[in-house]
């Protein structure tokens, strides 16, 4: 639904695989699949490259444990926890 | 007769903008505000060939959705103001995000240039881009520069002249799927019969539109279609479709980039390996407070000789100009009022210069944003951006600074709560106060009272910081998506012009206000009472009961006397707004010591005040009205008396309301009695 924030704690499905980003250790590839949350973060983060199909590796966490760090397109992100959450992904082998 | 022109400057952050504005304008260029808002505003000027172009540093921003406010006024000047070019700075070596900004940008239908910039840096990736290609590909002029050496500008100002004269500016469009393409011709064929949307590209703004873009959909309610554009809109489901667009977008950027470029991506970059140290579990913290300490070490002990020269230059021309002019009042307005008013102000700049050449060393390198990485956590506690942590510390030498470095944080709510909670940290020129005070009263404690005073000028920022953020500056919380740009060597001029920038500006608009305000000072104390037969600015009016200031020191006495302070207190209190350290000075003269400390204290250790009230003055002098300079920065930054004078109020209050406590609740408990 528009606008309403949909958080996805998705670790069922038809994908033993599918997980929000926040779970991914780093040191592990993923493939993005869909993009939830509010509006204008979603929006944000879907500008950044993180369209379904865009493989994202992550990378590290902050010494305090959050935010995490990610490499995509050629570059590197950070998120919160918070916002990787929203971000549906499949873990690559 | 020459021709003129607007550019437009546009690109992501990081990408070397800035060191390419500085390339073209040299150093004719201004540095202003956004009307309404305090996003900064460069316009800089270059006649090249006969064509005069006035060039428009946009903010940077990495989309033209309107997300953050840098984006809504860098889509508004493309949209409203109609640069005749644009031209984008591109990092290329790290073609695929940036080039996302130009899909938008190719859309809204503008004449764009594109620098390709940081070549030499793609070249010792080992990348190969082939700019013909590109140029092909695009249809949109592709020029390599590389912007810290100031190479390729000419013929980035040649393309940008001879795309003005090309006769048509090719229609790009990219094509989305079906059902989008069917709404947004339905949309377009609204906006174009409407002459209220003649002025926007009609393709873009259906787009737009059905993206469900607040920004944009205020501008069609205003418009008499608005309730058939609305029924168009709503076929759609924007989430949906915003997510084809973006995925849209990145595929034709994939495509093209397949066909013209050979990127490396195989080994691990320089910045990579850097970042395993930098950002590392276990030394990621350590380095970020030694480079924290280095950097509050070089701005106020490397500035601690200048500011003394200084102090010793206006107190000897304030002197001398005491001495040469003879009419006495006139001597005193020059000396204690005027030359003294410019002294306190100038006796921050090395302290401003030195910080601001460290900061921008910090933010040109890359390190700005794993200082916020790293801190995050700390801060998003008390609803702060990782980036506020750097101002906060900073207060620690001097407010003033502070509030500027603020400067760094891109949210404006973020900015903002942090310059209002600036203030609170104990900046240097409070020790003085401190130290005779609890010099005097608490002797071999007085270490842990100042200590104690310090914790709670943290305590009151952080905790203020979060009652701000659930209160009066609530909303949505900021998301925290920030890219960790790959480290690069700053240059010396960039960091210089960077610092003269942020000098300038406090120089220039702080100045203008501080100088009012102490010259007012110094007004309320050379002024007879009335009723008192003292002469206008004599000796023996100065700063008395005989003074207006004396005058409102008594009438204030009452507010201040639940708080076990005397008239005298006030008036060094109203003295203080102009620089902290001047209490100490002003109680010296009104106990008719002078300037000598020690008889000072041994005065007001002897009875004058008593130990709870001198704690209470310490509590005082640290949260109340910050000094002159920081008023003049706080609007200056904030951009509106109305916060400023929330930051004095907020601070008095609490000020006065601990004061109280400590006074009040400690006499009854017999403490320290
Ligand atoms: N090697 C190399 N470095 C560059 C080039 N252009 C800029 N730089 C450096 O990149 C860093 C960032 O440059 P800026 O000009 O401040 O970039 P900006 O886009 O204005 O950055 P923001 O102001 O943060 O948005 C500086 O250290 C520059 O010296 C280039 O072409 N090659």
């Amino acid at each position: 639904m528009l606008g309403i924030p949909t958080k996805s704690k998705h670790t069922k499905g038809h994908n033993m695989n599918e997980k929000t980003l926040d779970f991914i250790e780093p040191e592990t590839s993923v493939k993005v699949l869909k993009v939830t949350g509010q509006k204008s973060s979603r929006k944000r983060i879907l500008d950044m490259g993180l369209t379904p199909g865009t493989r994202v590796d992550v990378i590290r966490r902050a010494p305090l444990g959050d935010p995490v760090e990610f490499k995509l397109k050629g570059y590197n992100l950070s998120l919160r926890k918070r916002e990787a959450e929203t971000v549906l992904v499949e873990v690559l082998k | 007769m020459t021709e003129k022109i607007t550019v437009a400057l546009a690109g992501n952050p990081n990408v070397g903008k800035t060191s390419i504005f500085n390339a073209i304008t040299g150093s004719k260029q201004h540095v202003g505000n956004w009307p309404g808002v305090t996003v900064e505003r460069k316009i800089g000027k270059r006649v090249y060939n006969d064509v005069m172009m006035e060039i428009v540093d946009l903010p940077g921003t990495y989309s033209l959705t309107a997300y953050s406010l840098d984006e809504i006024i860098a889509r508004d000047f493309i949209i409203e103001e109609k640069p005749d070019v644009v031209v984008q700075v591109i990092d290329a070596t790290n073609l695929e995000r940036n080039l996302y900004l130009t899909t938008q940008l190719m859309e809204l239908g503008v004449r764009l240039v594109i620098a390709l910039n940081m070549t030499d840096l793609a070249l010792a990736k080992g990348d190969n881009i082939d700019e013909k290609k590109m140029q092909e590909f695009l249809e949109v002029p592709v020029v390599s520069t590389i912007g810290s050496k100031g190479n390729g500008i000419e013929g980035l100002l040649e393309a940008a002249i001879d795309e003005l004269h090309k006769t048509r500016v090719t229609e790009n469009v990219f094509t989305y799927d079906d059902q989008i393409e069917e709404n947004v011709e339905k949309l377009r064929a609204v906006l174009e019969s409407d002459p209220y949307f003649a002025h926007y590209p009609s393709r873009w703004f259906s787009l737009k539109l059905l993206e469900g873009d607040e920004n944009i959909i205020k501008k069609a309610k205003e418009s008499n279609s608005y309730s058939e554009i609305q029924k168009i809109m709503n076929q759609t489901d924007a989430e949906i479709l915003e997510a084809k667009v973006a995925d849209q977008r990145y595929k034709t950027i994939q495509t093209m980039l397949r066909q013209v470029c050979n990127i490396n991506t195989s080994h691990l970059s320089g910045s990579d390996m850097v970042d395993r140290v930098v950002t590392n579990k276990v030394l990621g913290i350590p380095i970020f407070l030694s480079l924290m300490w280095a950097a509050f070490e070089v701005t106020f002990t490397f500035g601690t000789p200048f500011m003394n020269i200084i102090d010793i230059f206006f107190g000897w021309l304030a002197e001398t100009a005491t001495n040469v002019i003879s009419v006495p009042w006139l001597a005193s307005l020059v000396g204690e009022g005027m030359i003294a008013g410019v002294g306190s102000v100038i006796i921050f700049l090395p302290n401003i210069l030195l910080l601001f050449f460290m900061i921008s060393l910090m933010e040109d390198s890359g390190y700005m944003s794993r200082a916020a990485f790293i801190m995050d956590k700390v801060m998003s506690k008390f609803g702060l951006h990782g980036k506020s942590f750097i101002p906060l510390v900073m207060g620690f030498g001097c407010n003033v600074p502070a509030i500027m470095a603020a400067r760094t944080i891109e949210d404006s709510r973020d900015r903002l709560i942090t310059i209002l909670v600036a203030p609170f940290i104990s900046c240097g020129a409070r020790l003085p106060v401190y130290i005779l005070l609890a010099g005097a009263f608490f002797g071999r404690d007085a270490g842990v009272v100042i200590f104690g005073l310090y914790a709670l000028g943290i305590m009151v920022a952080v905790l203020s910081a979060k009652l701000m953020r659930s209160t009066i500056l609530k909303g949505e919380d900021t998301p925290f998506i920030m890219e960790l740009p790959s480290y690069k060597l700053p240059t010396l001029k960039g960091s210089l012009i960077h610092m003269w920038e942020r000098g300038k500006i406090y120089l220039k608009k702080a100045g203008t206000i501080i100088l009012i305000g102490v010259v007012g000072v110094w007004l309320l104390a050379s002024i007879p009472a009335p009723g008192s037969n003292g002469t206008f600015a004599s000796e023996e009016v100065y700063g008395t009961t005989k003074s207006v200031i004396g005058m409102i020191g008594q009438v204030l006495e009452p507010l201040v006397a639940p708080l076990g302070f005397d008239w005298k207190i006030a008036v060094a209190l109203v003295f203080g707004v102009v620089a902290k350290e001047i209490v100490v000075g002003s109680m010296g003269v009104l106990y008719g010591v002078g300037e000598d400390e020690e008889s000072l204290s041994n005065i007001l250790a002897a009875g004058a005040m008593t130990p709870l009230a001198a704690l209470g003055l310490m509590v005082f002098t640290l949260l109340y009205v910050p000094c002159f300079a920081c008023i003049g920065v706080i609007k200056r930054e904030t951009g509106s008396w109305k916060w400023t004078l929330f930051q004095l109020i907020y601070g008095t209050s609490l000020a006065w309301g601990f004061a109280f406590v400590i006074y009040q609740g400690g006499t009854r408990m017999g403490l320290l009695a």
